[in-house]
């Protein structure tokens, strides 16, 4: 009898923790843009692995989204690239939209630098979550307010129709007369990236995208997802000195190939 | 807050007073606040020449502070019957805009005039029952097609005032001409640039012009509908027609009436800035997000709604240029 009570007040001293445990813990995760998907996006994405959040990854986006068909980010961890024995891979998400994940990006050669566009569904956190080769996840983020419906609406290409006729056709530049230790490649490859999301039109998107030198050695490779916008417009940073023959090889998620010179 | 009430109110009347004496008073009054809390504008009709008052809008963005009426909306008492010109942003706006104007003058409204397709110079038109609602073809056209989208736009942004709004299109074609009403010789004139028609009014008889969305003044211009060419050359037009004493006075859409004139060298100024710096920064290769994060020069730094507007129209338009330096190879 005496036992059977202490175990009871035992489960009720255990509950009693438990609920002053949830009234102190945060439902966001400690994360500073506050945002209750944080927590399942950390484990999907990071695991167990050691996190933190840091202003070493800058995640530009303007502060509200005009066009939510083409909202503009740009990344930027140039900070960390001395960091954890350099940068494995950056992964770009948008914690509210339909389909979260954006892009996963290795910069091998390249700076860990990127700007494009994205669909957004509604206002949402943007991140970026860089990991290190040590191992270790360093999160940079930034809110952007928008009307929405980015994602379930279909873009300009697949309303007149007129993608077929472009499919995996590539405009690609060197720029060179920026400041800065670096050649900035802008490259667009017309692709209707559709997202699913509207009735009777499938997924159809651009799943990998690489540059490759005339030795075959890669020098960035992309993973790109639904949320990227229509034809997308990628902006990279390349080291000033380096190769100037390319090809940029990739291939969208209907087996279509990707295959064009870059010269710069 | 009191006491500044009392005294626009004063300041009004004392300048209505005025008013009936001399044919023009040109100085500004400042627009009263509106009313959040019982939805009430508190427009103030402002007489600018004979027979013509102005209904001043802020010098902002849309903001549910400012109940969203950010435009210029004018009538003119012709002495056979009104003229209205815009009708604002709302049902609710038609409906006080109704009320100040039978508050000024006993004549009847004959027409009602929505200068272009954009929300707030037609969505008053609700309130116009029963009266001519008059636009170009062109304007009818883009007010069927994209009345709904305004709507729910406005009243995303607007809220509460929006309430009971419908897009409401002009009803009647009209065609430029001139014509004759009561004591006033009027034009009607059709330009293009600001959007694909652009209605102008031109009141021979008092030199005023009513200049619709091809002036803006103190305030970066809007762009959802226009084509930079275009604009300029109806810009040049209007200098034209200003250095022929064609008119002396100009009521902008948007930005104080007092300072209209201005408005043309000013739009020009922005409007030349605008595309000389998408176009350099696109043989550059510098990226959308970046021309975002870089602010107007100072001479524009102080206009009513910097940089939102600013935004819009690179988004709108910069996408065009990125690719045109791609391909220009």
């Amino acid at each position: 009898m005496i036992q059977r009570r202490n175990l009871l007040l035992a489960s009720l001293w255990g509950m009693a923790a438990q609920a002053s445990l949830a009234n102190t813990q945060d439902a966001t995760g400690g994360d500073p843009l506050g945002s209750m998907q944080w927590p399942g996006l950390r484990k999907q994405y990071t695991q167990d692995a050691p996190l933190r959040f840091t202003d070493q990854v800058l995640v530009r986006t303007p502060a509200f989204a005009d066009d939510a068909l083409n909202v503009p980010l740009q990344i930027d961890a140039r900070a960390l690239q001395q960091v954890g024995g350099g940068i494995a891979r950056m992964i770009v998400v948008a914690d509210r939209n339909p389909i979260r994940e954006v892009l996963s990006f290795e910069p091998l050669q390249a700076l860990p630098m990127l700007a494009f566009r994205i669909r957004l569904e509604q206002a949402s956190p943007i991140r970026c979550l860089v990991q290190t080769r040590d191992g270790h996840w360093h999160v940079g983020g930034a809110m952007t307010q928008a009307a929405g419906g980015g994602c379930t609406v279909p873009g300009a290409s697949r309303t007149d129709g007129s993608w077929s006729k472009t499919l995996n056709q590539v405009q690609a530049r060197f720029f060179t007369n920026l400041a800065g230790a670096s050649r900035r490649l802008r490259l667009q490859v017309m692709h209707p990236m559709d997202t699913g999301l509207v009735a009777g039109i499938p997924a159809f998107y651009i799943e990998r995208l690489e540059l490759r030198d005339a030795a075959d050695q890669p020098w960035w490779r992309l993973q790109l997802h639904e949320p990227v916008s229509e034809n997308p417009l990628i902006t990279l940073e390349m080291p000033t000195d380096g190769p100037r023959e390319f090809c940029l090889l990739g291939e969208d998620n209907n087996g279509n190939r990707i295959d064009a010179g870059v010269r710069a | 807050m009191k006491t500044a009430c009392t005294l626009a109110v004063a300041l009004a009347w004392a300048m209505a007073a005025v008013a009936q004496d001399g044919p023009t008073t040109t100085a500004p009054t400042t627009t009263p606040a509106p009313d959040q809390a019982r939805l009430n504008y508190r427009l103030q009709p402002r007489q600018i020449a004979e027979g013509t008052w102005v209904i001043e809008g802020a010098v902002a963005d849309f903001l549910p502070a400012n109940g969203c009426n950010i435009i210029n909306t004018a009538f003119i008492a012709t002495g056979d019957g009104v003229i209205v010109i815009n009708t604002g942003p709302s049902r609710l706006y038609g409906e006080q805009q109704r009320r100040a104007i039978a508050a000024v003058t006993p004549q009847p409204v004959r027409a009602v005039l929505n200068l272009n397709l954009h929300p707030d110079y037609f969505f008053g038109n609700q309130a116009w029952d029963g009266v001519p609602t008059q636009a170009l073809a062109g304007s009818i056209a883009g007010m069927r097609a994209e009345g709904e989208s305004y709507a729910d736009n406005l009243y995303r942004l607007c809220g509460a005032w929006m309430r009971g709004t419908q897009a409401t299109p002009a009803r009647q074609a009209l065609e430029p001409g001139s014509f004759t009403m009561g004591a006033h010789r009027l034009e009607l004139r059709r330009l293009q640039g600001h959007t694909q028609d652009d209605l102008v009014l031109i009141d021979h008889s008092t030199g005023v012009l009513f200049a619709g969305g091809l002036v803006f003044a103190e305030r970066v211009p809007t762009t959802p509908h226009a084509d930079p060419a275009q604009w300029l050359n109806s810009l040049d037009q209007l200098e034209q027609w200003q250095r022929q004493g064609q008119f002396k006075q100009l009521v902008p859409s948007h930005g104080p009436v007092a300072q209209g004139l201005k408005g043309i060298a000013q739009t020009r100024d922005w409007l030349v800035w605008l595309t000389g710096w998408m176009n350099d920064s696109a043989r550059q290769g510098l990226d959308l997000s970046e021309l975002l994060r870089t602010p107007a020069p100072e001479r524009f730094a102080r206009w009513a709604a910097q940089p939102a507007e600013l935004h819009r129209s690179l988004a709108q338009w910069y996408p065009a240029y990125e690719r045109r330096a791609l391909q220009a190879q």
